[in-house]
């Protein structure tokens, strides 16, 4: 394939046929340019819909204790029901199928200081799977982890906008903050994409919560995640089936709806993902009606290239240009201006997605994005089928007689 | 390609001997342009045999053509035929491009064929910046550059005016004059006459055949 005389000669030809060239080129490189455009706008629209729907995982379920509403098995009612830690650990040993992190919140709300800043923040004491659970992305430092636990540290994760207020431009990693009247030393700095009000959490351990709040056993909220691998129907029994046990396990009446609250995002989840996956065939769409468009383009310029170019080939051909020669001229020009140009259009394409970044937020567009697989493989799909746009009508001049080429004058 | 045939040639038999300057005449029609294209290979002949140095000329498919175009033939057009965005060395070379001879050296022998048409100042020049007449000297050199056994010219100087005319059979005859085969296509008596030899068609039958008395075109020019 590599023959230098040969490429020699397709460079001076290229050179020497600028505005063939520039066509060519310019439909190929526009193709792939407003595919990648087209798609990347898509996939911002979906950005911004997974923003509003899908923030914290999908694949979770919250049990929150209640007060029961009905007397049973001796119990009074208006009976105020706890969770404590062997709760979490009953859910791991019976439910170890449909368990993938189980954490606890307890949730309160403190006054937060830092030298001279102070302002009041909600804490969450949770064990390390709840950054699982909220999608929690660590800007600096760490979570908390089982050492934490195990040795009930005084160790806390900050928000990025509580960084923001108490340390201004400072680093807090490695610095003591007052937490209500205790002092914690910040090991890692998180954002979330859920919004302001989700980077003014705090989470600490909950062992450590515990210990301060008179070594007890209380962990408020219990946060399961499941396998997704369960299902959407899998999701729902396994909530029936969790609701009973605890139902039982506290005493509680099977038909009080109070006692114990459990929520599950799946049955809103289902709405959210059709339409998601209705967005995605809509991308998908703009993004093949394109491609299909670049195709007939590039097939049209090629025919065009060809017949330009018939009485060249004639007087190529007299000249003892065997077929096989001139298919393969046609073929090494085209694919290498299709190539070249169309990754021109590729980078551009990404160069203007990455400069529309956060600007059309506006219109529901956030960080319009294409992933180089899907751009790769949509040039070189444009360049095979210019290739094979080229190579039809090379073929068909390439067997035209010579005397026939040169008498189309 | 048409989808009606034709017969135009309705038995032809002549040879040719090694060194000869011929003269194919005839009116429009008379099947000229087809038998140079039959002995140039670019068309074929329905049945009979055309024999080229010992080598009998059959069963071609594009590719043997093409390849025995580039060893034993060279073509001078009406037209000139030049590739218009080649240089004048470009154009000459493109034959030797074909039978793979490497660059530098095919560059040498192209400017070694345009100096003994005269042109070498106008090596880097393109053919739209060339007269008629040097157009013409430099599809002679082109055709000459591939050391053919024989030379076609179909028309040579049908494009240019008389005295034009007459310098570049005053070049085919000194190419000739070196021992090379040439075969001219002409409908006009003064250029038949530069020949050695005039062989008239007429509905695509020879009717006369004779070999004459050459006129020089440098006495004209």
């Amino acid at each position: 394939m590599f023959n230098k005389d040969r490429w020699i000669e397709i460079f001076e030809t290229i050179g020497k046929n600028k505005l063939r060239t520039f066509l060519s080129g310019f439909t190929v490189a526009l193709g792939i340019f407003i595919f990648i455009i087209l798609f990347g706008l898509g996939n911002g629209l979906k950005n911004t819909f997974q923003e509003f729907f899908l923030d914290d995982a999908s694949n979770v379920i919250y049990l929150q204790p209640g007060k029961t509403s009905m007397p049973y098995k001796g119990f009074k009612s208006n009976r105020e029901i706890e969770f404590k830690n062997e709760d979490m650990e009953d859910i791991k040993e019976n439910f170890p199928m449909f368990t993938e992190y189980v954490t606890p919140r307890i949730t309160r709300s403190a006054l937060v200081r830092y030298k001279n800043e102070n302002n009041s923040y909600t804490t969450r004491a949770v064990a390390p799977g709840h950054q699982f659970v909220e999608k929690t992305i660590l800007m600096k430092g760490r979570y908390i982890n089982q050492i934490d636990l195990d040795k009930k540290t005084k160790n806390a994760v900050i928000g990025r906008l509580v960084a923001k207020d108490l340390f201004k431009s400072e680093d807090p990693i490695g610095k003591y903050i007052n937490l209500g009247e205790t002092a914690f030393k910040v090991i890692g700095v998180f954002q979330d994409d859920g919004g302001d009000n989700e980077e003014r959490f705090i989470f600490i351990p909950y062992t450590t919560r515990q210990l301060i709040e008179k070594n007890n056993d209380k962990i408020g909220q219990i946060i399961i995640t499941f396998p997704k691998e369960i299902g959407h129907v899998g999701a729902i029994a396994f909530e029936k089936t969790l609701k009973k046990y605890f139902k039982n396990k506290k005493s509680i009446d099977p038909e009080d709806p109070n006692g114990i609250f459990i929520r599950n995002p799946t049955d809103n989840l289902r709405d959210t993902q059709s339409f998601a996956i209705g967005l995605q065939i809509i991308v998908s769409f703009v993004g093949l009606g394109t491609l299909i468009a670049g195709i007939i383009g590039i097939s049209n310029i090629m025919v065009f290239v060809v017949k330009e170019r018939t009485k060249e080939l004639g007087i190529r051909k007299a000249l003892g240009a065997t077929p096989k020669s001139v298919i393969q001229m046609i073929l090494q020009e085209s694919v290498f201006i299709t190539t070249i140009s169309g990754y021109i259009g590729l980078f551009l394409g990404i160069i203007v997605l990455e400069n529309i970044g956060l600007k059309l937020e506006e219109y529901f567009i956030k960080n319009p994005y294409i992933d180089l697989g899907t751009s790769i493989a949509a040039t070189i799909i444009l360049i095979l089928f210019g290739a094979i746009a080229g190579y039809i009508p090379a073929k068909r001049a390439s067997s035209i007689k010579p005397i026939v080429a040169l008498r189309d004058e | 390609m048409g989808s009606s045939s034709l017969h135009v040639l309705k038995g032809i038999n002549f040879n040719i001997q090694e060194g000869e300057l011929v003269a194919i005449m005839g009116s429009s029609g008379s099947g000229k342009s087809t038998l140079l294209n039959i002995l140039g290979m670019l068309d074929v002949a329905d049945e009979g045999e055309y024999i080229l140095d010992d080598i009998p000329i059959k069963n071609l498919n594009e590719t043997k053509a093409a390849n025995y175009r580039n060893k034993f033939l060279g073509f001078v057009f009406q037209s000139f035929n030049l590739i218009n965005y080649k240089s004048a060395l470009e154009n000459v070379s493109l034959p030797l491009y074909y039978q793979k001879i490497p660059r530098k050296e095919r560059q040498a022998i192209a400017l070694h064929y345009l100096e003994s048409v005269g042109l070498k100042d106008w090596a880097t020049h393109l053919p739209s910046e060339l007269s008629g007449g040097q157009k013409q000297r430099v599809a002679i050199a082109r055709a000459m550059a591939s050391r053919p056994k024989v030379l076609l010219a179909d028309e040579p100087t049908g494009a240019l005016d008389t005295k034009t005319s007459y310098e570049v059979m005053d070049l085919i005859q000194k190419i000739n004059q070196e021992g090379k085969t040439i075969l001219v296509v002409t409908h006009e008596l003064d250029i038949a006459k530069m020949c050695k030899r005039i062989v008239q068609l007429k509905d695509g039958v020879i009717i006369k055949d004779e070999n004459i008395n050459q006129v020089l075109a440098s006495e004209h020019v």
